[in-house]
């Protein structure tokens, strides 16, 4: 540990990771800039987006954990009440409300409870030994209920499962007893039909079309069906870069955000997937081992459940990419062109370094 | 103790709690989520490997069905020109209007827009709301053909408040002779559902022309050209952003006629208000010099459209104006079989050159009462076959016919076409009719009676001949037995070779027992025009050609026993049909020639005057006649 402090660590970053992540943003921009149908400008506002989620990683990186600890449920309960705003006062686009006018800019609160959620459990767990009992479980449960409900009534469903699953993770890393996560997966189909129930016909929809697209090939199936046809016809080579006719000809709809993944499986193929998800296994391992190494549960949990929330996007987005999860609007973390999430990723991952890099001084 | 450690400073907890084991839970945890994670994305190699490797070859056609369209190149379509090359049919450039299906938001808003710049009648208007309907939404549909170039002028000035509409240039059949020759040259017209079932589909569009009738339709696969093919990359909105293959078209071939436009138009200029057919044919090679079918149309209607009250006229039931006389109408032939049921009548040794009827104005069966009447009532005395055809005796012809039976002649008047279609390169001849026992037999399911067999010998009774068929008879006739199946296209020539193929028709010959059977028939039919007692004197008096012909006069209604024709009695669609037919110059035919009025009378008065003319016209380069309409331009 000691031996690998110089080596691995400069102003609090951890250079595997930093090198992944920018080995993922180059690859980012290399199929935006073939997405987005070779436009320089869309690519400047992104490396624009990149180089201020890379800073905001450094700078969270140079803050030791028990700085923010004493704000974490502040931060919390204000973003409870932003969402509370913006149900009541925010602005629609696409049938939901999700954002904040600000003045200057829109800003989407439920975008800060994908930290703020996984960092209050982790807060609210930490302080008591562990596994939690009941109470605390259900405390837990509730801290991460409230904010998903909220969101998922904009609505907005991807990033309430996102948040959802933050929470859960947190509770599971906790050491939850097996008994619980049987008996919550078994409660699992009361739980899915209670939210089919408050689903809007819209997200119905969706779901519906994922288990049987060509029922609408031209409606609401059409993303999945183009996005399909995409990924196959790439086969296990690929049909070059920029020489994605899924793409390029248009047929794939939201080519340069949600659905970057399926102009990359058509022009890099399945070995250029094989290499992505390579890169993605390196960062989440090397997470994990971070969070491995951390000293004291909310490091440890704090560090751990950010890392499997990574992972959710990536797995969300790829699942509903290649039709075997609902189309529920995740972005693939560090490819799909959007600044947003880009940034709470980015802030994720400069806790995760700080968490690890502050750790002697933690202990000391 | 928990409560305790609730209330102690924060400082103190971590020392209360089990570090060692919470720190074993946590890595335990942590191992079982990357394991999970690693799980996770198994699935999704898994889902990859089938989509990009096991089902790759479905998806690189579903995506190639995605991107590449097959568009069909259209050929320009062969002209068509008369044997003195004016052209009588070829492509002009028109525009249509068209619109993207996807673009229109509001079909009757966009209409009402419209009608302020060109004018789109409502038929236009509920034909395009029909299209837009039933097509494709990245697919353009027809709003107007056929827009005035000042209309193409407004439209484009506004175009940009019209998205996804656009002119587009076609191109259009054109007849520059308008009716003269149309019955020949027939005309092209959109392609309906049944006949683009039955041609090549890559070879046409639903909108594209076919040949309806005429040299056009005959010639269809010649003129239309093959289709080229462009194999396209198209994007999601259906542009077409690159080409990836081409198969050029080939252009149709061009159609040179046998016949002179001039002539023809003289040939249907002499038939003024008849209903009549004039068909000449060049005895020595079976061309069609002309072919004249009155009254005419104009075929340009057929490809631009026409409304309503002008196609009902060309419905008209008398006139018939679209209805082909020369090679679709069956009349009975009449006299004008005479000659070939004379060479019958030699050739079966039923008669000699010399032997003679006595006719006294009628003929009667020896066991039968009715009296079968010559249409001259006080008979033609003693008659051979040569006084016979001169003077048209029927009643020689009856009993002739009576010697013959109904077999035989049958059998003889095949060999000259007769109830067999000709082959000419136009579409829809009829057959006509040349009766026959089996015939009776199979279709009126009844016995032959032998008084059938009497008014067959005179072209009467079942009998049916079209002008075409008469003219190919006369043809062979005027040749001693060459008979050549009668063609219209003199050459086709393929534009892109430069290869001209000529259209030529080898002669079957008809070889009778003594080649002085044919002298003697000519012989007579000479007298026809030539000699005092010829039926056609009247025209053979000052030709400064010797010629040979047969009048013929047909009977539209059966006249009871006791009664006699009078023309001034009936109505006038219940009059004789006038019919002539004959050959010039004797001794080196260059026409044969069949008229047929319809109610026109007697052959001799009405047609005999017309196929005189039209044959004059025909060889005496410089009569006045030809000169009169040489003068105007065609």
């Amino acid at each position: 540990m000691q031996a690998n402090w110089d080596t691995n660590h400069f102003f609090h970053l951890d250079k595997p990771l930093l090198l992944g992540l920018m080995l993922l943003s180059s690859i980012g921009l290399v199929v935006l800039y073939s997405a987005g149908g070779e436009d320089i400008s869309l690519l400047v506002r992104q490396i624009q987006r990149i180089g201020m989620g890379f800073a905001i990683m450094i700078i969270l990186a140079q803050i030791r954990p028990q700085y923010f600890l004493d704000w974490i449920p502040w931060i919390y309960l204000s973003g409870i009440l932003l969402l509370i705003a913006v149900l009541i006062i925010g602005q629609s686009s696409h049938g939901s409300q999700r954002w904040l006018n600000l003045g200057l800019f829109r800003f989407q609160p439920s975008e800060i409870m994908k930290i703020s959620v996984p960092l209050t459990v982790c807060w609210y767990l930490a302080d008591k030994p562990l596994p939690p009992n009941i109470t605390r479980i259900t405390i837990a449960l509730l801290i991460t209920l409230v904010p998903v409900l909220l969101i998922a009534k904009q609505p907005d469903l991807g990033t309430a499962l996102l948040v959802a699953a933050s929470g859960i993770f947190v509770l599971f890393l906790s050491g939850l007893q097996w008994r619980w996560i049987i008996g919550f997966l078994s409660l699992l189909p009361v739980l899915l039909w209670s939210l089919w129930q408050v689903m809007h016909p819209y997200q119905r929809e969706r779901v519906l079309t994922l288990l049987n697209p060509e029922k609408d090939a031209l409606g609401a199936g059409y993303h999945i069906i183009q996005s399909k046809i995409a990924i196959g016809s790439g086969g296990l080579y690929g049909k070059g870069w920029l020489n994605g006719t899924q793409s390029h000809l248009e047929f794939l709809p939201e080519r340069s955000t949600d659905f970057i993944f399926a102009v990359y499986s058509e022009e890099f193929g399945l070995l250029g997937v094989l290499l992505l998800l390579g890169i993605y296994i390196f960062i989440l391992t090397r997470g994990m081992f971070l969070a491995a190494q951390a000293q004291g549960t909310f490091a440890r949990l704090l560090a751990s459940s950010l890392v499997m929330t990574f992972f959710v996007y990536i797995f969300v987005n790829m699942g509903m990419v290649a039709g075997i999860l609902p189309v529920v609007g995740l972005p693939l973390p560090l490819i799909s062109y959007g600044g947003t999430s880009l940034v709470t990723m980015m802030a994720s991952f400069g806790l995760l370094m700080a968490v690890h890099t502050h750790r002697r001084l933690l202990s000391s | 103790m928990v409560k305790i450690q609730t209330i102690q400073p924060r400082k103190k907890r971590f020392i209360l709690k089990d570090a060692a084991r919470e720190s074993n839970l946590f890595i335990n945890r942590v191992i079982i989520g990357w394991l999970f994670m690693l799980a996770c994305l198994g699935i999704i190699v898994a889902r990859l490997l089938f989509l990009q490797v096991f089902d790759h070859q479905q998806y690189t056609t579903l995506s190639d069905q995605n991107r590449i369209k097959i568009l069909p190149i259209s050929s320009s379509r062969g002209a068509i020109y008369d044997s003195r090359g004016r052209v009588l049919a070829d492509n002009h450039v028109s525009y249509s209007l068209e619109v993207v299906v996807d673009k229109v938001e509001d079909s009757e808003n966009t209409l009402k827009q419209l009608r302020q710049i060109i004018t789109v009648t409502e038929e236009d208007g509920e034909n395009f709301k029909k299209l837009l309907r039933n097509t494709r939404r990245f697919d353009s549909v027809l709003v107007r053909h056929n827009l005035s170039e000042d209309e193409v002028a407004r439209f484009l000035v506004q175009r940009h408040n019209f998205p996804g509409m656009d002119i587009h240039a076609n191109f259009t059949r054109f007849y520059p002779l308008g009716p003269i020759g149309a019955h020949v040259i027939g005309y092209v017209g959109r392609i309906t559902e049944r006949e683009l079932d039955q041609v090549n589909s890559l070879d046409y569009q639903p909108d594209d022309f076919i040949g309806k009738t005429g040299i056009e339709k005959f010639y269809e696969k010649e003129l239309h050209g093959k289709v080229g093919i462009q194999k396209v990359e198209v994007n999601v909105q259906g542009r077409i952003l690159r080409i990836l293959e081409q198969t050029p078209p080939i252009p149709g071939k061009n159609i040179y006629l046998t016949i002179d436009m001039a002539f023809q138009k003289y040939a249907e200029r002499v038939i003024r208000r008849e209903k009549a057919s004039i068909v000449a044919i060049d005895p020595r090679t079976g061309g069609v010099l002309a072919l004249a079918s009155m009254p005419t149309y104009d075929p340009n209607l057929f490809v631009t459209g026409m409304d309503h009250k002008t196609y009902k006229k060309l419905l008209n039931v008398r006139k018939r104006p679209l209805f082909n006389r020369a090679v679709r109408g069956q009349y009975p032939p009449g006299s004008t079989v005479k000659p070939f049921m004379g060479l019958a009548g030699l050739e079966y040794g039923v008669r000699e050159e010399h032997s003679s009827t006595w006719c006294r104005g009628w003929y009667r069966l020896s066991d039968h009462p009715h009296k079968f009447r010559d249409w001259k009532r006080s008979g033609h005395r003693s008659v051979n076959l040569h006084r016979a055809l001169e003077g048209s005796c029927d009643v020689y012809f009856y009993d002739l016919a009576h010697d013959l039976g109904i077999n035989r002649m049958h059998a003889f008047m095949q060999r000259f076409n007769f109830g067999k279609r000709t082959g000419i390169d136009i579409s829809g001849e009829a057959r006509g009719l040349m009766p026959s026992r089996e015939w009776k037999q199979k279709i009126h399911k009844k016995n032959w009676y032998r008084g059938e067999t009497l008014i067959v010998g005179i072209g009467q009774g079942y009998s049916l001949a079209t002008p075409l068929q008469l003219a190919v008879a006369t043809a062979a006739l005027s040749m001693r037995g060459q008979l050549r199946r009668p063609h219209v296209a003199f050459a086709l020539d393929e534009p892109n070779t430069g290869i001209m193929k000529t259209v030529s028709s080898s002669p079957e010959y008809i070889t009778l027992k003594h080649e002085n059977y044919w002298d003697i028939v000519i012989n007579g039919m000479v007298a026809v025009v030539h000699s005092y007692r010829g039926t056609a004197k009247k025209i053979g008096r000052r030709s400064r050609y010797r010629f040979a012909g047969k009048t013929g006069t047909a009977q539209v209604i059966g006249i009871k026993q006791n009664k006699r024709y009078d023309a001034r009695k009936i109505a006038k669609k219940y009059h004789d049909h006038a019919l002539f037919v004959g050959f010039a110059p004797l001794h080196d035919p260059k026409i044969a020639i069949s008229v047929i009025v319809e109610n026109g009378g007697a052959g001799s008065r009405t047609a005999a005057p017309l196929a005189k003319k039209v044959m004059d016209y025909y060889l005496l380069p410089n009569s006045p006649l030809r000169l009169a309409s040489k003068s105007k331009k065609l």
